[in-house]
């Protein structure tokens, strides 16, 4: 209503509205979306800032979804994977990472408990998919497939499914149920699965079957061994062998004292199932010292606490019965280990080679075409070997030996697997610039410590094998989740909306962001530098 | 009701009656007992639903009543001299937001010197501010021009400056009419202002105008006061309608018809005059009075209908502008400006830091007017010994010293030798 | 010192959200917890298009203070401002960015209108209209101190709000009685032995306010939205006088890039220059400890005001007479958690 009243001196309200102060502006302000680096560095490719975000309003099952997109295998991933999100978390340089893989735990846990499953695709394209292996390669690929609408047979050379998970991981880390719950889960969609089922011959499987594609996954079953001379009664085993007897009714004997001989993962894992057998002592020997050993660090911290010794620049000579010849080691100048002609005794009950694993390739030998080289299967970008059809990754494939590396590999080849039976071209994957740390605003973050998961008592640890670590529960994994940063997204937080001197930004509501008032804007910055996660960037304005 | 009371008092009641809803007040010679007498008639319960605040300065003051007015109440405050300085920059806001308050100012001379006696210095400071200033010539009068006041106020949406001669009238015990609170109630009905802080209509009032609209904003301001002449008269006629006595209007004549000769003032000084004038008449002599009620705004054409058939017209002005003369004389001329065989006009400045003006002074002063015209501004009652001795003192030395100190000690020395020749012929 | 119930509530509130806990709004927390800026349906009582400078830290910061007044007095609020930029650049003819009643007099009468207003609320039945003055720090501090004073002194039910960008930035960035030491200014030129602002005694008004005894004294900053319009609801409980002292940056008067104003507020804040308190009659109830302490080196760099105390690569040592400022506020106010 426009009220009559004195004339210049006074006005009526709001009318400074029709002066566009945009004009004024040289830089202009724009929403944009990047990468955040726990996404760029997943092996599996999660959209883990996605998922979070989606646990951070408390809606996990939304949160199981948006995670199962990528990794069909929370509750196992959320146990087994050496989590490089939170290596590459920029919360790290504020305070400690976000626990991402303890919230992917609970995550798949929560979904086990819950009985959240899988839908089966809408329609069926008709096309038949071969994977060999029922690893988490196979299990990821398998899963992929089916989502994509592919009838999908998993062959299994062994009496479960799970591969290297099951096989090669103790159970106090991984519980077998929860192989066992993801697994069905998979199935569930219709996935086929048979047991005790070597592949010997892909070509033949390939035509018998009559598949359009086949994937292979075949983990790496098969022990390195190095040459130890050995004479008297010495009692040598090797890690593959024996974390595999561990699923068997009876546990192998290994004596009083264990010396295990190698630096990785595997090596830890069997000192200390060795240790929850009954040894008394068990020895890890390493040619390197602790910061080259590949084992990660944590693992080995638990591994010391439990009362694993480790001897560190040595390397086993000769076994005769109950007595090995170590030779001490010094480092180079470019850090390899050199003999330096001193020895030592060590006397063991049993000695434990764990120095890496192969992957047999004997199914490969009758198919043309498939090169090989260093033990793996040579593969193109979209992870083809030299077979038209025939795919290949996990242990099979050069790369990291992880289970998330193996996942990683399942959705990959699944995508190019799809995009080869649908004659298309491979499908690009454009990625956003990366959300680094130097865009943050890390002012508006609390200032919190890493969730830190119960740790059961190094003492029951060692008895039994019950898993070491244990899991969120709900008040804290929220907690947790809320930790996420956000990187280099928005998530409405309403600074822009807020600090804008002008009111020249438009919030247009939950899930919809917010938009940027160009009438009015005069691009002082202020809404991009107190943009708590970097989603706003200046760009010069033109004429 | 009829009274003997003090002037401050008989304004401080009928202040009042007018129903002021926010008084700000704050202490300065000679208009204080207004306050404080209004002050009191809110705390014992006479004046109901008032806020009277006492303030830390007239610039409160007078800023505490803009915001009242602006926010829709009555609002009232009362100053002089120095005062009226203090709040000057408050004094032009008030008049260019159009807000309608009134003031009473107890005239009063400005230092320095300082000086606490009543002169019209203080007034004519700020004749340029933009508000209405009506003088009071009598106790009466300057009571009743406060009922006027607020309704000449609201109705035009201007600021009132009611100028009562300090001492001389605040402070003279009289009989005074107190009127009635009905009577009052029915001329002066409950403000309605033009326009308002509201939270209905919000406004933003006081915006920052530039060449573009200032001065549109400025003539407006002027035609407000051009066009209000005949309100003022009218208002005056209503008043005098239902109070039963004469108050305000533009100006007012005595003895002007036949008169060649007439005297031009403001406030209580034209009760002397008349006094002076009857005297004369007495003597045949055909002088008469332009009593100015209404100096701002200036009514040039009643005033040269008043003085029409004047041959010659003295102009008495209470107050000083050092670089030109009487200021009143100076608006008057103006008023002859372009007339047909315009009177002779002659300027005399008197009462000045509380003289007193005399009839004999006053006397002398229009008959040499008649005899004797002189040019520039006359001095009512100089002392010329003083002068000329002062003047000479400051020719010889540069650091002469204060005249105000001198000027006593030149005269304290006169009494003293008129003393001591008092004696000395007493001895002989 | 005892906190107030309702700030510790506040802190264990929020401590649970951690992603976005000093935003302005946040979508983890309900809508009433969240700043009024943050609503969807927010009415600006300062609208857009009005004239001042890019990244102005006295339009974001009355924005603020103003609309929460609004909010708290459920609308029902009349705004009284001293000369200065806000009154210039959101009031030039023939254009307001004011969405309410608002009224602009003189440069130093803010608070003796605003009495006049609240009065006239009164005796027109209306006292459920709240009324607000505010002004720059000239307008507080120097030109208005005396109406300032009288008006807490008779305890008028006003709320006065200083944004003090610490100088006459509207005249051209001269010198106020809040320019800070070693400050350069129009009329404290970076000439001489003693280039910029003489170090004086300091006129802090938020003390000289808590010694007039009246019912609520705070500052508050740009940098914590939340905390300002906390103080602002807090203030309008209170019947009688009530003053704000917001710390606003100016990007043209101090020499800082328009995005750095929140910065340099924030630093302000937690380097100890500006302390953040609250006051109840005449006792400091509150006070803001600083988050993560930061050297006044961090502070001044930002600004060209003072790029004369770091010239040469010499270190000035009026730099550590300033930190030894902050250092003192540290001590007095206990800004930082034992």
């Amino acid at each position: 209503m426009a009220v009559k009243h004195p004339y210049a001196i006074t006005l009526d309200v709001g009318t400074s509205r029709v002066n566009h102060t945009g004009s004024w502006r040289t830089l202009r302000p724009e929403y944009v979306d990047r990468l955040p680096p726990c996404n760029a560095a997943c092996p599996a490719g999660e959209d883990i800032q996605g998922w979070l975000s989606h646990a951070e309003a408390g809606d996990y099952e939304q949160a199981f979804r948006a995670l199962t997109a990528n990794n069909p295998l929370p509750a196992i991933m959320g146990r087994v994977c050496y989590h490089p999100c939170e290596g590459a978390c920029n919360r790290a340089q504020i305070d400690e990472a976000v626990g991402i893989n303890a919230v992917e735990r609970f995550l798949g846990d929560l979904a086990i408990e819950k009985g959240w499953g899988f839908a089966a695709p809408d329609k069926d394209t008709g096309k038949k998919v071969l994977v060999v292996g029922a690893g988490p390669a196979g299990l990821s690929a398998a899963y992929h497939l089916r989502r994509l609408g592919h009838a999908v047979t998993i062959r299994e050379a062994g009496p479960l499914a799970g591969g290297m998970m099951r096989f090669g991981i103790p159970k106090y880390r991984l519980p077998r149920r929860i192989i066992d719950a993801e697994v069905a889960r998979i199935t569930a969609m219709g996935v086929t699965l048979t047991l005790n089922d070597k592949v010997d011959d892909i070509e033949k499987a390939m035509t018998a079957g009559g598949f359009d594609a086949a994937f292979l996954a075949v983990g790496a079953h098969i022990a390195k061994h190095a040459y130890i001379p050995a004479a008297g009664a010495a009692k040598v085993l090797d890690a593959v062998s024996l974390l595999r007897s561990m699923e068997g009714e009876e546990p192998p004997l290994l004596g009083r004292k264990v010396v295990v001989y190698g630096g990785g993962n595997t090596a830890l894992d069997v000192a200390r199932t060795a240790k929850r057998l009954g040894a008394e002592e068990a020895i890890i020997v390493y040619r390197r010292t602790r910061e080259k050993m590949p084992a990660h660090d944590f693992e080995l911290e638990e591994a010391l606490d439990e009362g694993i010794s480790m001897k560190w620049l040595s390397t086993i000579k000769n076994v005769d019965g109950g007595v090995m010849q170590i030779e001490k080691m010094k480092l180079d100048d470019k850090g390899f280990p050199q003999p330096t002609g001193e020895y030592e005794t060590l006397e063991a009950d049993s000695l434990v080679l764990a120095l890496g694993q192969d992957v047999d390739l004997s199914l490969l030998d009758k198919c043309p075409g498939i090169e090989i080289e260093n033990g793996v299967v040579k593969v193109a970008p979209n992870m083809m070997t030299g077979r038209q059809g025939v795919f290949a990754g996990g242990d099979m494939a050069p790369s990291e030996r992880t289970v998330t590396v193996a996942v990683g590999h399942g959705k990959k080849a699944a995508r190019h697997i799809d995009a080869y039976l649908r004659g298309a071209d491979t499908p690009s994957t454009e990625k956003h610039g990366l959300a680094s740390f130097d865009r943050l605003n890390t002012w508006y973050y609390e200032d919190a410590p890493a969730t830190v998961r119960p740790m059961i008592t190094a003492a029951r640890r060692i008895n039994t094998f019950d898993e070491v670590v244990g899991g969120l529960d709900e008040t804290n994994a929220l907690y947790e989740a809320r930790r996420c940063l956000s990187c280099g997204n928005c998530f409405e937080c309403d600074n822009c909306y807020g600090v804008c001197p002008d009111n020249a930004v438009i919030k247009l509501g939950p899930g919809n962001r917010f938009r940027i008032d160009y009438d009015y804007c005069k691009g002082c910055g202020l809404c991009a530098a107190e943009c708590p996660c970097g989603a706003i960037d200046m760009v010069p304005e033109q004429l | 009701m009829l009274e003997q009371i003090e002037g401050s008092k008989a304004m401080a009641r009928t202040i009042a009656l007018c129903r002021p809803q926010v008084i700000c007040a704050y202490p300065i010679t000679p208009q204080t007992h207004i306050v404080e007498g209004v002050g009191e008639l809110v705390r014992d319960g006479t004046l109901a639903n008032c806020e009277f605040i006492n303030v830390e300065s007239e610039f409160a003051a007078l800023s505490v009543a803009i915001g009242a007015s602006a926010a829709g109440a009555r609002a009232y405050t009362a100053t002089a001299s120095q005062g009226l300085l203090f709040m000057a920059e408050a004094v032009y806001n008030a008049a260019g937001l159009g807000l309608p308050i009134v003031m009473t100012l107890g005239n009063r001379a400005i230092g320095a010197p300082i000086n606490i006696w009543n002169d019209h210095s203080d007034a004519m400071a700020l004749r340029e501010s933009g508000w209405i200033q009506l003088f009071a010539e009598t106790n009466q009068e300057a009571a009743d021009l406060h009922i006027i006041a607020f309704r000449l106020a609201e109705e035009l949406s201007v600021p009132t400056m009611v100028c009562v001669d300090g001492f001389i009238l605040t402070h003279a015990m009289e009989r005074i009419d107190i009127p009635d609170q009905k009577i009052v109630d029915a001329y002066l009905p409950p403000y309605e202002p033009v326009q308002v802080l509201d939270v209905e209509h919000p406004m933003s009032i006081g915006a920052m105008v530039g060449p573009d609209a200032f001065t549109e904003v400025r003539y407006l301001q002027y035609y407000k006061q051009q066009t209000s002449f005949r309100l003022i008269e009218t208002l005056s006629q209503q008043f005098a309608k239902l109070f039963g006595r004469v108050a305000g209007g533009l100006l007012r004549s005595y003895h002007t018809e036949d008169a060649e000769f007439v005297v031009v003032a403001m406030g209580s000084i034209n009760g002397t005059i008349k006094d002076v004038i009857d005297e004369m008449r007495a003597e045949d002599i055909a002088i008469g009075l332009v009593s100015l009620v209404t100096f701002r705004p200036f009514p040039i054409r009643a005033l040269q209908e008043a003085l029409a058939h004047a041959r010659d017209v003295l102009v008495i002005d209470k107050a000083l502008d050092p670089g030109m003369g009487g200021p009143l004389a100076s608006n008057v001329a103006i008023a002859f400006r372009n007339m047909d065989d315009a009177p002779n006009l002659h300027s005399a400045i008197c009462g000045l830091g509380g003289r007193p003006v005399t009839k004999a002074s006053l006397s002398r002063l229009f008959r040499q007017a008649m005899v004797q015209p002189w040019e520039g501004p006359h001095f009512l009652d100089l002392n010329d010994r003083v002068i000329a001795r002062e003047i000479h003192r400051r020719g010889k030395a540069r650091r002469a010293g204060p005249a105000a100190e001198n000027i006593l000690k030149i005269l304290e020395r006169e009494r003293a030798e008129k003393a001591r020749a008092r004696a000395e012929a007493g001895g002989a | 010192m005892s906190e107030a119930p309702r700030s510790m509530e506040t802190v264990q509130k929020l401590k649970f959200y951690q992603k976005g806990t000093h935003t302005v709004g946040n979508r983890l927390i309900s809508e009433a917890e969240r700043n009024v800026q943050a609503s969807i349906e927010r009415s600006n009582s300062l609208t857009c298009g009005h004239r001042a400078c890019q990244g102005c830290g006295e339009a974001l910061g009355a924005r603020y203070a103003i609309d929460a007044a609004m909010r708290a007095a459920n609308n029902q609020l009349i705004a009284v401002n001293a000369t200065g930029c806000l009154e210039v650049f959101t009031t030039p003819y023939p254009e307001t960015s004011w969405q309410m009643p608002w009224l602009h007099s003189l440069f130093g009468n803010a608070a003796a209108v605003a009495t006049g207003v609240a009065a006239a609320m009164r005796v027109t039945g209306k006292p459920q209209v709240r009324t607000v003055a505010q002004g720059g720090d000239g307008g507080t501090t120097d030109i208005g101190f005396g109406c300032l004073s009288g008006m807490f002194e008779r305890n008028d039910d006003v709320l006065y709000i200083c944004y003090d960008n610490e100088g006459y930035m509207n005249t051209g960035v001269q010198r106020s009685s809040a320019t800070p030491p070693a400050a350069r200014t129009a009329t404290t030129p970076t000439l001489g032995t003693e280039p910029g602002n003489v170090f004086g005694t300091g006129k802090f008004v938020p003390k000289i306010a808590v010694a007039h005894d009246i019912p609520y004294v705070a500052t508050a900053s740009v940098a914590d939205l939340h905390d300002l319009e906390a103080k602002v609801t807090r203030a309008m409980s209170f019947q009688g006088a009530r003053y704000i002292h917001i710390n606003v940056p100016c990007p043209l008067g101090w020499g800082a890039s328009s995005g750095d104003t929140i910065k340099l507020a924030r630093l302000a804040i937690e380097t100890g220059l500006f302390p953040v308190f609250e006051a109840e009659h005449g006792r400091i109830t509150q006070v803001r400890k600083i988050r993560k302490r930061a050297p006044v080196t961090d502070y001044l760099k930002l600004q060209k005001r003072y790029a004369h105390l770091f010239k040469g690569g010499v270190p000035d040592p009026r730099v550590a007479r300033i930190q030894a400022m902050a250092d003192r506020n540290i001590a007095d106010y206990g800004l930082v958690e034992a």
